[in-house]
């Protein structure tokens, strides 16, 4: 099958690349891009290893292809921080131990960034209603939900204070 | 010399060493995106592996025709059992000293099995190749219930030893039968429930799981034909032993092979094995000389590699009438499925199951496990657990729940009565272990007082009466557990895996700067090696944690190991890595003398420094001695400053907890509510609490999943109903608690250090307490046992069997 | 899991969309949110050569009231549904629905379109759209047609509409009264292991409008025809509830999976219809 010219906005840069329709947006960033980190973990939409923010929507990139995404505007874990300054969010899974092995991270971390942007001040509850696309085998969660609240508080009082 | 030192608790604090919750060093690469697991490594040229997989569980391969398959673009080769025979890598040795297909041979024995392998240029062409390559199959019937495979006239499944009487674990009973495996006094706790005042009896299932690591297993074989070298990457939980294995199949010199375990998405005991996906990297990469990926998908994880428990246990216990317990009695069936590819030290095919005396001063026991041949996947492994802890601490936790019932006692003080009391340690086990620390009654008894045991049982007792009365259709349980583990595999002298002595390892340089690297024989899977192994240094050699560098995985580097599993990392590493300090320490102490113009015994330790006895003002630091080593000449000591330790660890190491859940259970939907989950580990000596912390959090939700939902199913035809994550029950935030956690500390008298692994303890010890939970709730109306996973419409049938539904 | 290869179509108006249809015929299958379709061809079970993605049709999309009359594109994902306070006032039942469905990530993709017109019957929207007595509207090579959703589905992934044809919006009389869509599930991303919607309008003591409809209790979703009835005109007692929830279970017909065996999912039924009578009729 012939292969198509695909364009995207990833993480502010446009790219192009060739790819067959029929390819995953996930194996297109992770293949074609070289951006790694988001992992696939499931296949079936399930896990969430596999999120990127897409044109505003938290989207599980496994189950999408790439011929859906041409012209999108997409941002990846590695959009976020970056080694000099660190997204907040990057800060309080560290600081909070909300991460083991890391696999589900980068997808957990880039959920967590668009519930905090539709959602500024979420409740315990809220947190977990609106991260339970994202599956962890190591953590329990309960140090993710701690590091999403503190990075909620976090950004809140930075934003205050700009006030 | 300097007139400022800084407080000894500044100095201490410094090191961030063991006792200190320090951040992870893993974490800046993780949650940026740059770890580097398998499905990120990309060579020059790589080519791509996917499996052909038999539809049937057991069948007769007639013959594999790749003619289609070959002409898709991009497909190179389909490699089948035929082409593998003249290297004789058709068949490989299991870890357990059977011998399983590498891809099918004339047979398949479980759905899913591997039947050819297509190399194409990238995965989607290996795919598109994998649709068309045509097998012409002969069904036959399928095995999927180990009972009836020991019925006279059962189908044969494993032809290839049919006619074998002995097998590597003893005499063969039957065809599908592996191994009978006894400990104890059989005789002797016979006569013991012949003449007790009380018995209790139960048939407890512990159903067919899988570890489930996020990532999945995967490899990238890479054989450079030039200088003859085999770099093989891969999620490996025990780098070194792959390597030798590997050595042993594949006829490469050992030296020339090596692996490389990058980071690892999780492992949970999935990625100990050997597979055949990793075999057929290696073969590709020979024939076609160039580096080969294979990734499985989820379904292939879940149906092909790693299943883990499938114990059927057959339990009696005899207890006095005020409840001491007399004799404990055990016979299990255990479904291996098609091959024995148990990942369990060799001398031990049931693992470590004759732990199921528990935490309990049980005079008398005796048990037996039948190892039994089915159509289902191979694995049998250790499932965040040391070798089949977990089902050991769930056959003794409910069968004291059983015994309480048929006592009319309360189960948490029929517990109490029955430890192991402090004073008896080292204890020596009726089935054999020499049990060597433990203080069970202080952890039980501030276990009960932190959930206010009493008040709960106040509290289940009114709901009790208002269900009763028609006012709620909600039911109370209280779970109960007090796990003893066995971990930290193990004295060379009885724990190996196919010869190998389960010692570990540790190396370290120290730099003339005074920083250091060390590398072990570990590798991390998310427990944090790099952040908590330099905490035991930097508290064993004076440097501070931030300044030693962690390295794990690379067989060219590292020391020889046995690598992450059954919580052995810091029993065996960290007692290595603790010894491999004291060396270094040794000839620290060798050169400060000789810098201070004193004797050897006229310094002592302090924190980060020797000091001259009597003269805290005369001292040399570490950083001062580590560049010393390679600047001056010492006589009587060679230049440099490095150490490496093997560690044969002389005991196991035997963590304990006491947990308690408070469950909500809606009679009438099976749906439940965990309102409360107290953990109480020891741990013995605690190196990084938030990690601990951590470790415990995930275990338990673990044990959460398994004990609520999770589970391989198969139907009678042999097919697997579980084969993703919408049936295969992982909870997401929504499904899982909060949990409360606690400590005690007791610490290992024979581990340099104290410590004793914590990893499993929460896997190990929440299952039952999640499962005592749910048969505690219905205990008024009769249920004595039912069988996990307690998802919801089993609940309900229980509920429903025992007339609570109008 | 890697799908077969097709030739991909992003056409910008229906009209063109039907074109490409028409021209390919059974080879040809549209594709909106993607998430019951594409885990299907990674499995090959879905065979198809050109996929007709309707993302770029600005006709597909938005919710319009006007007065009493809900109309809603094809292609709102549930995110939209959800984010939208004009239908939470006119329908909240479609909210308190669509945070039921699937997963936040599979909810800003998932499309009511999709939901209702591929026929899984583990779909939520269908029974909700029996529930509300939703029309759809279907284009086609011969222009439009509209087929009440209680007329819609067959059986399985078995519907009314025609393979040239796409289903376009639906639409619905906003509910009056009190409402509640109760859904059992194993854990968030399951499909139902029973659900049940219900609609409920009082005058004075006595119920002047019902509707009951479940989801996945059988291969298509139930319009619950005995229950209504029993329910309009009765003082929605306990008698009342009582019958109408044994005519609910009763028009019902589970199949066995792994949510578990028939009796129980007869018996899961019976407690989430009482539960959505309940408090549809407390909020009426």
């Amino acid at each position: 099958m012939s292969k198509m010219h695909i364009k995207l906005k990833v993480n502010g840069e446009e790219v192009e690349t060739l790819a067959e329709p029929r390819e995953l947006l996930i194996h297109v960033l992770r293949e074609r891009l070289d951006i790694t980190g988001p992992h696939i973990g499931c296949e079936t939409s399930h896990c969430g290893a596999c999120t990127i923010d897409m044109d505003g929507k938290s989207v599980k990139s496994c189950t999408v292809f790439a011929a859906q995404a041409n012209g999108a505007d997409i941002t990846t874990i590695e959009g976020l921080g970056n080694p000099d300054g660190l997204h907040v969010l990057q800060e309080m899974f560290k600081e909070h131990h909300g991460l083991q092995c890391g696999f589900c991270t980068p997808g957990m971390i880039t959920r967590a960034h668009r519930l905090l942007q539709e959602n500024p001040d979420p409740t315990e509850e809220e947190v977990r209603f609106g991260m339970a696309g994202n599956l962890c085998r190591c953590t329990g969660y309960q140090n993710i939900v701690k590091s999403i609240l503190a990075a909620a508080a976090e950004l809140n009082s930075a934003k205050e204070a700009a006030q | 010399m300097n007139e400022m030192t800084p407080p000894k608790e500044e100095r201490s604090e410094a090191l961030k060493g063991l006792g200190c919750s320090r951040k992870r060093v893993e974490d800046a690469r993780f949650t940026q995106g740059k770890g580097n697991y398998i499905d990120d490594i990309k060579l020059p040229g790589m080519l791509f592996g996917d499996f052909v997989r038999s539809p049937y569980p057991h069948a007769y391969v007639k013959s594999i025709n790749a003619d289609k398959a070959l002409e898709v673009p991009g497909v190179l080769a389909v490699i089948t059992a035929k082409d593998l025979e003249p290297l004789n890598l058709h068949w490989m040795p299991t870890l357990a000293g059977d011998k399983q297909m590498v891809l099918a041979d004339g047979k398949v024995l479980f759905q899913g099995q591997e039947v050819a392998f297509v190399v194409a240029t990238d995965r989607y062409a290996a795919a598109d190749g994998v649709e068309l390559v045509e097998v012409e199959y002969e069904e036959l019937p399928p095995l999927v219930d180990p009972f009836k495979a020991e019925i006279e006239g059962a189908p044969i499944l494993r032809e290839d030893i049919a006619e074998e009487k002995e097998g590597a674990h003893g005499p063969r009973r039957h065809p599908n039968h592996i191994f009978t495996w006894e400990a104890g006094d059989k005789d002797a706790t016979e006569s013991v429930l012949d003449s007790a005042d009380v018995v209790a009896e139960e048939m407890v299932y512990y159903h067919r799981t899988h570890p489930c690591p996020l990532e999945t297993c995967g490899s990238v074989a890479s054989m450079d034909k030039v200088n003859g070298k085999l770099t093989l990457y891969g999620t490996f939980q025990a780098p070194h032993a792959v390597r030798t294995v590997a050595s042993l199949i594949s006829g490469i010199a050992e030296h020339n092979i090596r692996v490389i375990s990058p980071d690892i998405g999780g492992g949970f005991g999935n990625k100990v094995g050997v597979y055949p996906g990793y075999v057929c990297s290696i073969v590709a990469s020979i024939v076609t000389g160039k580096p080969v990926k294979w990734i499985e998908d989820r379904i292939e994880n879940l149906t092909a590699t790693a299943f883990a428990r499938d114990y059927w246990m057959k339990g009696k216990i005899s207890a006095t009438k005020e409840g001491k317990i007399t004799g404990l009695w055990c016979h299990t069936t255990a479904d291996h499925g098609a091959f024995d590819a148990c990942a369990d030290p060799t001398k031990f095919p049931a693992g470590f199951m004759n732990i199921c005396t528990g935490s309990y001063d049980i005079p008398t026991a005796y048990l037996a496990v039948d190892g039994i041949y089915t159509n289902k996947a191979p694995g049998g492994v250790a499932y965040r657990c040391s070798f089949r802890v977990t089902e050991a601490a769930y056959f003794i936790e409910r069968m004291i729940e059983v015994l309480a019932i048929k006592l009319g006692m309360d189960a948490a003080e029929l517990r109490r009565i029955n430890f192991i009391k402090k004073e008896q340690f080292p204890y020596q086990s009726a089935l054999g272990w020499e049990y060597d620390s433990g203080d069970y009654h202080t952890a039980w008894d501030k276990a009960l007082d932190a959930v206010n045991y009493k008040a709960l049982r106040k509290e289940q007792a009114e709901r009790l009466e208002d269900f009763k009365a028609g006012k709620t259709r909600k039911l109370m349980g209280i779970g109960l557990t007090h796990f003893t583990e066995i971990v930290g595999a193990g004295p060379v002298k009885n724990c190996d895996i196919l010869g190998l002595g389960m010692f570990d390892s540790c190396e370290i340089r120290i730099h003339p700067t005074g920083s250091a690297i060390a590398r072990l024989g570990t590798i991390s899977q998310g427990q944090g090696h790099a952040t908590t192994f330099a905490q035991i240094l930097a508290s064993e050699i004076g440097i501070s944690a931030d300044d030693i560098t962690l390295e794990e995985g690379d067989t060219d580097t590292a020391p020889y190991g046995l690598g992450t599993y059954g919580s052995r990392s810091t029993p065996v590493a960290g007692a290595a890595t603790a010894m491999a300090g004291r060396k270094i320490r040794a000839k620290a102490q060798m050169i400060a003398a000789y810098l201070l113009e004193v004797h050897d015994g006229d310094v002592e330790w302090d924190i980060d420094r020797f000091v001259v006895k009597g003269a805290p003002e005369r001292f040399k630091t570490m950083k001062e001695i580590a560049f010393a080593a390679y600047n001056q000449a010492i006589p009587g000591i060679e230049p440099g400053l490095e150490a490496v330790s093997y560690y044969d660890p002389p005991n196991m190491t035997y963590p304990f907890g006491a947990y308690i859940c408070v469950m909500d259970i809606d009679v009438d939907t099976g749906t439940t509510e965990i309102r409360q989950f107290y953990a109480l580990d020891d741990c013995g000596t605690r190196i990084n609490p938030m990690i601990i912390e951590g470790q415990v959090h995930g275990g338990l939700t673990e044990a959460l999943a398994i004990a609520m939902g999770q589970e391989i199913a198969y139907d009678e035809m042999g097919n697997v109903k579980t084969g993703s994550l919408m049936d295969f029950f992982i909870p997401t935030m929504w499904e899982t608690p909060n949990y409360q956690t606690d400590h005690t500390t007791t610490p290992s008298p024979h581990h340099p250090i104290g410590a004793k692994g914590v990893g499993e303890s929460p896997n190990v010890g929440g299952v039952p307490a999640f499962s005592n939970a749910v048969h505690d709730a219905f205990r008024a109306f009769g249920l004595t046992q039912s069988h996990m996973p307690h998802d919801h419409w089993r609940i309900w049938q229980t509920a429903n069997k025992l007339g609570l539904h109008d | 899991m890697i799908p077969a290869a097709f030739e991909y179509h992003r056409p910008d108006s229906i009209d063109d969309a039907i074109k490409i249809i028409s021209e390919h015929g059974d080879e040809a299958r549209v594709i909106a949110g993607g998430h019951s379709l594409i885990p299907m061809m990674k499995l090959r079970m879905a065979d198809l050569s050109h996929l007709v993605d309707l993302q770029q049709i600005a006709e597909l999309k938005g919710i319009i009231i006007e007065g009493q009359s809900v109309t809603i594109g094809a292609m709102t994902t549930q995110h939209e549904l959800i984010a939208d306070e004009g239908l939470a006032k006119v329908a909240p039942i479609m909210t308190e629905a669509a945070l039921q469905i699937a997963d936040p990530q599979v909810r800003y993709m998932g499309t009511i379109g999709g939901n209702v017109a591929n026929g899984d019957p583990g779909n939520d929207m269908p029974g909700l759209m029996q529930l509300l007595d939703a029309n759809y509207t279907l284009a086609g090579p011969n222009g439009t047609r509209t087929v009440k959703a209680r007329d819609f589905y067959e059986a399985a992934y078995f519907t009314a509409r025609e393979e040239e044809e796409i289903l376009t919006s639906i639409t619905f009389n906003s509910p009056v009264g009190g409402y509640a869509y109760e859904k059992q599930k194993r854990k968030i991303g399951d499909y139902a292991t029973a659900a049940a919607g219900v609609l409920i309008t009082k005058d004075g003591g006595t119920c002047s409008h019902a509707s009951v409809a479940l989801t996945n209790l059988a291969d298509t979703p139930i319009y619950c025809e005995e229950a209504v009835s029993i329910l309009t005109g009765s003082d929605l007692g306990a008698e009342a509830i009582e019958a109408a929830t044994i005519a609910a279970v009763n028009a019902s017909d589970p199949g066995e999976d792994n949510r578990g065996p028939i009796e129980f999912k007869k018996h899961a039924a019976k407690i989430v219809i009482r539960r959505a009578l309940e408090r549809a009729i407390e909020r009426a």
